[in-house]
């Protein structure tokens, strides 16, 4: 779904591209082809790191560390489990709707998924190759102690 | 040749490490192969329309128009403009950076990059949607909105903290693109 809107942007622009200039949209596809070959490392490491960490994190294993009555260190491990796993939405707000149902916290919840879609432990190469270690290092520090912040306001809320 | 070894350093650690991963631990070895295959899939076709549009963008867009629109003396239009941009985007993170990147070659600031790779991460229109319809409107909303006062801090707080030299580098780093 997410990824059929960025393949009909892409289109989109890429026909408007055509019908004003062959020349810049040949150029722009040379540029595309650049920067996608300059990142394959990275990104051949990003897919061996994300493919090891769901190996060891799936469903059933995330469940049991947020899952019902697992309290504060639920909070913590959601947020832990949340920065290293490379989930997208569509797979895993139906898995916390029902980790909710069978009775897990909406604070565990929400700090999985806050730190899912914020910190990005296993895209740390891509990020640092165009950010620098430094502020990559330092939006995913930043971004993980908001994501226990944000956890604990959103549990606040739901349970009003 | 040797400058290609060079690159790939970080992939043959990794790719090693993987091995002994799966060698040592043959619980999780099945997985983590089909992982391999499962994830290979999914990333490759969310790549080729990001780069697609990294290439656009790098042609199409004036400079002078993105310094004017998202540069430093953009005021409070830079942000807003940030924000739209990364909300009404569609893909996983890691699909920002190099879109990231292009704006930086543009000459859009580091806050308003910050802002937009935050917006990206959180505040996406059409996984908020969704997000509503499974987790309710209660636990949706007000994560967005304590997410979007934690966009505002990090971009913040990075802006502070990063030397002038290192944020030089990485807009040089961009020009290369």
């Amino acid at each position: 779904m997410d990824t059929l809107i960025l393949y009909i942007l892409a289109i989109a622009a890429l026909s408007v591209s055509m019908v004003k200039s062959r020349k810049k949209t040949l150029m722009a596809a040379k540029k595309a082809f650049k920067a996608f070959e300059g990142i394959m490392p990275q990104f051949i490491v990003v897919l061996l790191l994300v493919s090891a960490s769901l190996a060891v994190l799936d469903n059933k294993t995330i469940s049991r560390f947020i899952g019902d009555g697992s309290g504060t260190f639920g909070v913590l491990a959601a947020s832990l489990i949340g920065a290293v796993t490379l989930i997208p939405g569509f797979v895993a707000f139906p898995v916390a709707a029902a980790l909710m149902k069978e009775g897990a916290g909406a604070t565990q919840i929400a700090a999985f998924v806050s730190s899912l879609m914020m910190v990005g432990v296993v895209t740390l190469p891509m990020e640092m190759k165009y950010f620098g270690k430094r502020a990559a290092l330092m939006r995913n520090g930043l971004a993980f102690v908001f994501s226990l912040a944000a956890a604990l306001f959103v549990g606040w809320v739901v349970g009003l | 040749m040797k400058a290609i070894l060079k690159r790939y350093t970080g992939v043959i650690l990794t790719a090693v490490a993987f091995v002994v991963f799966v060698a040592v631990l043959p619980q999780w070895r099945d997985k983590a192969l089909g992982g391999i295959v499962f994830q290979a899939s999914t990333m490759l076709l969310v790549i080729p329309p990001i780069f697609v549009l990294l290439g656009l963008m790098d042609v199409w867009v004036p400079r002078d128009q993105m310094i004017k629109y998202m540069g430093p003396g953009s005021g409070c239009k830079g942000p807003v403009l940030a924000f739209l941009l990364g909300s009404f985007a569609a893909g996983p993170l890691y699909g920002a950076f190099p879109l990231a990147a292009v704006l930086m070659k543009k000459g859009a600031s580091l806050m308003n990059i910050l802002i937009f790779i935050g917006a990206w991460s959180t505040t996406k229109i059409p996984m908020l949607m969704f997000e509503i319809s499974s987790l309710g409107p209660r636990f949706a909303l007000s994560r967005l909105a304590i997410d979007i006062v934690g966009i505002i801090i990090i971009a913040l707080a990075i802006k502070a903290w990063i030397p002038a030299r290192e944020v030089e580098r990485l807009y040089a780093e961009a020009e290369k693109l």
